[in-house]
């Protein structure tokens, strides 16, 4: 479903992402960490076609990014690591807004989104304005909002970021729903033990590939019991 | 204004709350946030508020720093009622917000030194600071990066590093490290410690479990009420559910054969593991038992409750979340 090959992003002088080479197959979960400034964030902006590579390529859902980000745009979800909701809109409007942007009539963004709502919890807020809702809440709506119109491929950038044990837990579910019907989902976390609901995973460091594998992969090779360990091991670089 | 906090007055004050709040309750517009709270902040500690989304913990916060109309109950820092005394109780506290915002156009060492500054540290003192700052937040090779382009995890850290470069007597933290990756947070938390030990109390929310057990008194808030309310080392060690940590290759199968095992309350994911709680002993013929029925599970081991459990058992407790 995604393939880079030597993906690298500079900023001036300074390299973002060096030469990544990544291989994502359908239904897969793939997991991104790597500490503060890893280039998690780079990378799946130039993956959502939103920022190009300055050299190597990449294939999404069987798109050249180089020839056809339009499409690529098309064909994903993406939820960003800050909001990029309207706050100035009641949360069904931004349903609504978000399925237009992807061709949807505001009933079917609506009805798409309605077992979502159910599933956390959050049809009580479906009138009112999001920035009156509490960011968690927020949080549960961007999700939904890169789903509504069934993309093949999903990135989630920290979707579990500041959100509470049992909403972690339901949005989680959701992710491994979504891959189980086959959808392919990328997503960043700072949560360990959510490495380990991935499939496989790449650790980020310094803009470079630190390690990719499966979780269970991974610990063995290195001789170690958790995530978190393997995370310190590798990912802080010292 | 204060710039360290004062320790010779320690003795007569160390009975007295930093924070108090009697009978509060707040409401926006048609939602009440907060419901005829009560709850102390003592001198000295780090006191942790936990709770779901919404569950009014920014509220509280607000209210302390004296950004909210109290109009029903009081609300007091330092012994004086918030509505009254604005001015002095935000010249002694330090407040970082869920959303602090840093000025976009200037360079990382641009926005610690715009709050040193501010602050009024003496140019020793913020030398002294600005190295822990640095070690902790690992900006340093950045420094002369505009914060726009830092990752929202860096940015998260200079923000905190902002909120960090004076040591006033009570330092309220909303959710400080949202987004911020497993080492820095550890680090995070030694600073907050350091803090303490010279004399800052520390109001700190966090969505992470790990964090509230590293706190000295912790405040679980839901609904706008308190739910529980003490020392985490002492919540932990008296919970009395059993708690057990189960092994599987297939954990979301292993998930489904348990929930119709009626001697188990809940089961919860917690990374490779899946966690039950039950309300009497599971001996070993009974795993041995479920195990012949679901191969997958492959060990089992009674632990003790982390934060996270307790957490989540009072809320699976509450059904019409
Ligand atoms: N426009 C830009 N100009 C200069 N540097 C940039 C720019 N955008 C990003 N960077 C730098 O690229 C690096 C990678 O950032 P990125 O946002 O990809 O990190 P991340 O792994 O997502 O981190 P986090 O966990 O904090 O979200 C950082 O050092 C960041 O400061
Ligand atoms: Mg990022």
């Amino acid at each position: 479903m995604i393939r880079t090959v030597d993906l690298t992003k500079r900023f001036g002088s300074f390299t973002a992402v060096d030469k990544l080479n990544l291989e994502i197959g359908r239904g897969e979960i793939f997991g991104f960490l790597g500490a503060n400034g890893a280039g998690k964030t780079t990378t799946i902006r130039i993956l959502c076609g939103l920022t190009r590579p300055t050299s190597g390529r990449a294939e999404v859902a069987g798109l050249d990014l180089a020839r056809r980000s339009e499409q690529v745009k098309r064909s994903i979800g993406y939820m960003s690591q800050r909001f990029a909701l309207y706050e100035d809109l009641k949360l069904r409007e931004n349903l609504v807004f978000y399925g237009g942007l992807y061709r949807l009539g505001p009933q079917t963004s609506l009805n798409k989104a309605k077992p979502y709502l159910e599933r956390f919890a959050m049809e009580r807020y479906t009138d009112e304005l999001v920035r009156e809702i509490p960011p968690g809440y927020k949080q549960r709506l961007a999700l939904i909002c890169a789903l509504t119109h069934d993309p093949p491929v999903v990135f989630l950038d920290e979707p579990t970021s500041g959100v509470d044990p049992q909403a972690r837990r339901e949005f989680w579910s959701v992710i491994s729903d979504l891959a189980a019907s086959g959808k392919t989902v990328i997503v960043s976390t700072h949560y360990m033990e959510e490495a380990e609901y991935c499939h496989r995973v790449l650790i980020m460091r310094d803009g470079i590939s630190a390690a990719q594998g499966s979780p269970a992969e991974l610990k063995a090779a290195h001789g170690v019991g958790s995530m978190q360990e393997l995370f310190l091991l590798l990912a802080s670089g010292e | 204004m204060t710039l360290s906090p004062p320790d010779s007055e320690a003795g007569s004050k160390v009975s007295e709350a930093a924070v108090s709040l009697k009978g509060f309750s707040f409401q926006y517009q048609a939602h009440p946030a907060v419901r005829d709270l009560s709850l102390e902040v003592q001198n000295g500690i780090i006191h942790g508020l936990i709770g779901p989304d919404g569950a009014g913990k920014t509220t509280v916060m607000r209210s302390i720093c004296t950004l909210l109309d109290v109009a029903e109950g009081s609300v007091s820092v330092f012994g004086l009622e918030v509505n009254k005394h604005r001015t002095e109780i935000r010249s002694r506290l330090g407040y970082m917000p869920q959303r602090f915002s840093l000025y976009q156009d200037l360079t990382v060492e641009e926005n610690l030194r715009f709050f040193a500054r501010l602050f009024g540290i003496p140019e020793q003192e913020y030398a002294r600071r600005r190295e822990t700052l640095y070690s902790f937040s690992r900006l340093g090779p950045f420094q002369n990066r505009r914060a726009k382009a830092l990752s929202g995890g860096m940015k998260q850290k200079l923000a905190l590093s902002c909120a960090l470069v004076h040591a006033p007597e009570l330092l309220v933290l909303d959710e400080p490290t949202f987004g911020v990756d497993p080492v820095s947070r550890m680090e995070f938390w030694d600073i907050l410690h350091d803090l303490k030990k010279q004399g800052s109390t520390i109001l700190v929310s966090t969505a992470y479990m790990d964090e509230a057990e590293k706190c000295d008194h912790v405040t679980l808030l839901h609904k706008g009420r308190i739910l529980l309310d003490g020392d985490p080392a002492r919540i932990l060690k008296n919970w009395t559910t059993n708690i057990y940590s189960l092994g599987s290759d297939a954990p979301r199968e292993l998930a489904r054969f348990l929930a119709s095992q009626p001697e188990v309350l809940s089961s919860q994911f917690f990374g490779a593991d899946l966690h039950i709680t039950a309300k009497e002993e599971i001996g070993a013929t009974k795993f041995r038992s479920w195990q012949a029925q679901c191969p997958s599970l492959r060990k089992w081991e009674k632990i003790p409750a982390g934060m996270e459990d307790i957490f989540l058992e009072l809320m699976e407790n509450d059904q019409d979340r």
